[in-house]
């Protein structure tokens, strides 16, 4: 069957047979392999994606099934060279270890913070607890999301110098 | 000078932000499973659904025909190149593909090869397989029992299932001691069976090229030179011919240290049909046939005289290794290092006996997250210690520090004969019962009972055993148990560090940097650290069993110095001042008394290339090997606070302060990580996972449903403390931590959920400790809502 989706902003498609999961192919087709399969029961989060901003589980989506709609990976996540507020916010404090679970993590991250800008400690556990990660414990990642929210408030809070007009896209 | 000496980035003891994150935060890792290479093929394993039942007959007929299907390899087929059966790193062997019977559910019976994996997962469901079920064995009980089906009827003379008998100490005068004892404590624990269920299965791709015959294998591997050795011993292909190249792996704990069979179907079906052949488990393969850790069934008891000191210590342990015995552990230890048993306290006398049994169940006893079974004995003996001073009714803490060994005794030769480098068990425990508040939560705990709160405190304080070898006393199948690192310093003062270990999560490529950075002065980020390629990186034994910095560590810091010293002798040459004048300053050296007569390190590796002194070999690189003279043994406290809930049953942990003794910390940022994570798989370990088995053999705990991880909802708050014993024999004082907290906090946790249960009279609960055993044991002893 014919599939065509955005992925990261660009119109991706492919032919594949009804039965290929969303993640087989991202990383088969798409060779996008920053998303991860760590379970194949939907228990892990390891392959978490965006679809159309609300983090789904790819491994338990049929390609077909998304056809249409957008999907964003941890391959979308910077820009350029400019990491987004999550991924900064990892590495400022060690929120990842080995990385497998990290772009699940960030997807679910970046959802929240979308739809509650200023998360409780309770709010972020809640909302990773889809997600497992082995290495860390949590506490780091934790602390990774509650800098990136304040990061994106002080950002919000002071508007960039200098750009003027230019600003007027947003 | 220009140089900023005190500034240099990296240095050790700075919590420098991981060099390697760049990667991982772009979704850029380069994973197993994210290797394409031109031509590849897949393998799906058809794997069995009883856990013991002779093979009558295969018919992979239908499965040839499907579509996409290359070749379907079985048991005869690798039999007929010898490679049906292949060696364990325990000396036994194990089938790779089944040929007679199968022993475990989940043993690899058939392989199919195919153009993709869905077609090969196909073809695999259509692989006819008839069975004959034989009465499956599940325990060391049922392995002993009268009339027990012998599982391992393939070993000639092997007529039960008995593996091996083992011990340590001194039975003679642990008896005397037990003769004369005042009161002698005693418990029966089973440390169940987990896994240490990395978010990345195992797998490979192996591709054996049929022009050279050269076999470079991708491989999810901790040891990628062992596991190069041991295959050229097992397929017989010349060891230069093989190439083992262990990409980025997402997360181990022990799981990808054995070659697994499904390592060496692959490499056979490369080398038949000419392409790379990928391989990678899913989740389900990976809990029901994989390293498994633990399943003891231990009986410790401990003599105590009339003023709480302990005389005595005497444990039996029978192990359940499965079907094949196939532990991953130094050689001459069968029951790994479990004899360090008598922990952190002065036991004039101890006796440990052991017995293996095969079961049909999975193969591979790893050490999850813990040095070589450590983590039993650290769990026995906290148990132990808990359980006496509840007896007794000395204070748990105080109990401890009546016992500890003391400062002034190091180095301490326990009584199965290890010799404990350096401690100091009183300062841990102190800071760590400060951090907690343990005198006034000891009158809240009482309070709180009064009320009829279900409330208690649990301590334990560990002492590991480390950074194997001594290569003379601990080797894998004869290679004896060092690490190595190759440093080379380019012209411009950048350097590429390699090294024998393999990271699979814990910061090797900041971690090593920054001991270079410490030795060199060259600055971190100008460190690229290169690991897991077996064609480039020096020889070494890998990452597990908390090795890599007490190991590999040493030796790049002993590399480092090597460099340092030719260094000497060209900045001696570039300032025309003796080496005996010359002064070193991290980062450069200068003439005694004339500070600003120096070159810099930089300087100095461009004069390596360009400037040398008449006679000397250019270049300034090395390597070097370095084989411990004794094992590190890293320390801590840890304590924990428990609500119970009477009506459920469920195990609310208020509080966990981990206290931990690593010595010298390369970058504290990345150790604090370390022991998070350890604390949170100990926390799993006894709450929550398990891997068990009805009894037909059917596992239970097969996939991520039943096989219970912490998530961030359930998982404690840590709060950490720290105190810094360095050890004396490591060049740099440090002692490994990566494992420290899965090892210690096991037993403190159920130490706290048994202290909250004691004044019910209720001794034990073995792990995981969940809702539905704790309301059980509350009942039993009439409590209810």
């Amino acid at each position: 069957m014919k599939v065509a989706m955005t992925v990261n902003g660009a119109e991706r498609g492919g032919d594949v047979e009804p039965r290929v999961l969303l993640v087989d192919f991202l990383r088969t087709n798409l060779r996008e392999t920053g998303t991860h399969v760590g379970c194949d029961t939907t228990s892990c989060g390891a392959c978490t994606v965006l679809l159309d901003g609300e983090p789904v589980k790819s491994c338990t989506l049929l390609a077909v099934q998304v056809n249409g709609r957008s999907i964003t990976t941890v391959e979308g996540l910077a820009q350029g060279a400019t990491l987004s507020p999550i991924q900064a916010g990892f590495h400022e404090e060690h929120g990842l270890q080995c990385g497998f679970c990290t772009p699940g993590m960030m997807l679910v991250g970046t959802a929240l913070l979308k739809r509650n800008p200023h998360p409780t400690e309770d709010d972020i556990r809640w909302a990773i607890s889809g997600n497992i990660c082995r290495c860390t414990g949590y506490m780091n990642i934790v602390k990774s999301i509650q800098h990136a929210a304040k990061a994106t408030a002080e950002a919000a809070a002071k508007p960039p110098v200098g750009v003027g007009a230019a600003a007027g896209g947003e | 000078m220009a140089t900023e000496t005190h500034h240099i980035h990296g240095r050790i003891g700075q919590s420098i932000k991981r060099i390697e994150d760049a990667r991982f935060l772009r979704g850029k890792g380069n994973y197993l499973d994210d290797f394409v290479l031109p031509g590849m093929l897949h393998m799906a394993i058809l794997r069995s659904p009883h856990a013991h039942a002779r093979i009558k007959s295969i018919d992979a007929t239908a499965a040839s025909a499907m579509p996409g299907v290359i070749a379907v390899v079985t048991g005869d087929l690798m039999a007929q190149h010898k490679l049906a059966w292949m060696p364990t790193m325990s000396g036994d062997t194990q089938a790779v593909l089944a040929t007679d019977k199968v022993r475990f559910q989940g043993q690899e019976v058939a392989a199919v090869i195919a153009e993709s994996k869905y077609l090969a997962e196909d073809a695999r469901d259509a692989i006819l397989v008839d069975y004959d079920v034989l009465p499956a064995v599940i325990s060391p009980e049922g392995a002993k029992a009268a009339g027990a089906p012998v599982i391992r009827d393939d070993k000639e003379g092997q007529k039960d299932n008995h593996i091996y008998r083992w011990e340590a100490g001194n039975q003679a005068t642990t008896q005397a001691a037990f003769a004369a004892a005042h009161k002698v404590v005693r418990l029966h624990s089973f440390y169940p069976r987990c896994h240490p269920a990395p978010l990345e299965t195992c797998g490979c791709i192996a591709d054996v090229n049929p022009a050279t015959g050269k076999a470079t294998i991708y491989m999810t591997s901790q040891a990628p030179h062992a596991i190069r050795t041991v295959f050229a011993l097992v397929t017989g292909l010349p060891e230069q011919q093989i190439r083992v190249i262990s990409p980025d792996i997402g997360g181990g704990f022990g799981n990808k240290v054995p070659v697994y069979p499904g390592y060496v179907v692959a490499t056979a079906a490369s080398l038949l049909i000419g392409r790379p052949v990928k391989w990678v488990e899913d989740r389900n393969e990976n809990l029901i046939s994989t390293g498994f850790a633990r399943d003891y069934y231990m009986t410790g008891d401990l003599a105590v005289d009339k003023n709480g000191k302990m005389l005595a210590l005497r444990v039996h342990l029978d192990s359940d290794n499965g079907a094949f015995f196939s532990d991953a552990q130094p050689s001459k230890f069968k029951a790994g290092l479990f004899h360090i048993v008598t922990g952190s306290y002065d036991i004039p006398t101890a006796h440990v006996t052991a017995d293996g049994y095969y079961t049909n169940k999975a193969p591979g006893g790893v050490a999850f997250r813990c040095s070589f079974r450590v983590t039993e004995a650290s769990y026995l003996i906290e148990r132990l210690v808990t359980n006496a001073a509840l007896e007794l009714g000395i204070d748990q803490a105080e109990f401890r520090m009546r016992n500890f060994i003391k400062p002034e005794q190091f180095p301490y030769t326990s009584a199965t004969g290890w010799v404990y480098d350096s401690g100091d068990y009183p300062r841990a425990m102190k800071v760590a019962l400060d951090k907690l508040g343990y005198d006034d939560l000891r009158k809240d705990v009482e309070a709180r009972r009064k009320k009829g709160e279900v409330t208690g405190i649990g301590i334990a304080s560990f002492t590991e055993v480390v950074g194997a070898g001594h290569g003379a006393e601990f080797d894998i199948l004869g290679l004896r148990m060092f690490d190595s690192a190759e440093l080379r310093v380019h012209p411009t003062g950048k350097a590429m560090l390699r090294m024998g270990v393999k990271s699979q999560g814990q910061g090797h490529e900041t971690t090593f940097a920054q001991i270079v950075t410490e030795e060199l002065g060259i600055p971190a980020t100008d460190i690229a650290v290169e690991e897991g390629d077996t064609d480039t990186a020096p020889y070494g034994l890998g990452t597990y069993a908390s090795r890599s910095t007490p190991v590999a560590g040493a030796a790049t810091a002993m590399v480092s110095r090597k460099i340092r010293d030719k260094a000497r002798k060209i900045a001696s040459h570039l300032l025309e001042a003796a080496e005996e004048d010359l002064e070193w300053e991290v980062g450069k050296f200068y003439v005694k008394g004339s500070p600003d007569r120096a070159k810099t390190i930089q300087e100095i590796a461009f004069a390596a290339y360009t400037n040398l002194p008449e006679g000397m070999e250019a270049g300034l690189e090395g390597v070097h090997y370095y084989d411990p003279p004794n094992m590190t043994y890293p320390f801590g406290t840890y304590a924990v606070v428990v609500d119970i809930d009477k009506g459920t049953g469920q195990v609310k942990v208020r509080r966990m302060v981990a206290v931990d003794d690593c010595g010298v910390r390369i970058n504290p940022m990345i150790v604090e990580g370390q022991i998070h994570g350890g604390l949170t798989e100990g926390f799993g370990i006894a709450f929550m996972e398990l891997i068990t088995f009805d009894s037909e053999g059917n596992c239970i705990g097969s996939n991520f449903m039943d096989y219970l991880l912490p998530t961030a909802w359930e998982t404690p708050r840590f709060e950490l403390g720290e105190t810094t014993t360095p050890s004396p024999h490591h060049p740099l004082g440090a002692k490994g931590v990566g494992e420290s907290a899965t090892v210690g906090s096991p037993a403190a946790y159920v130490n706290a959920v048994i202290d909250a249960l004691s004044p019910y009279g209720i001794t034990n609960i073995d792990m995981p400790v969940g809702p539905d055993k704790v309301w059980a044991a509350l009942r039993s002893k009439g409590v209810t809502e």
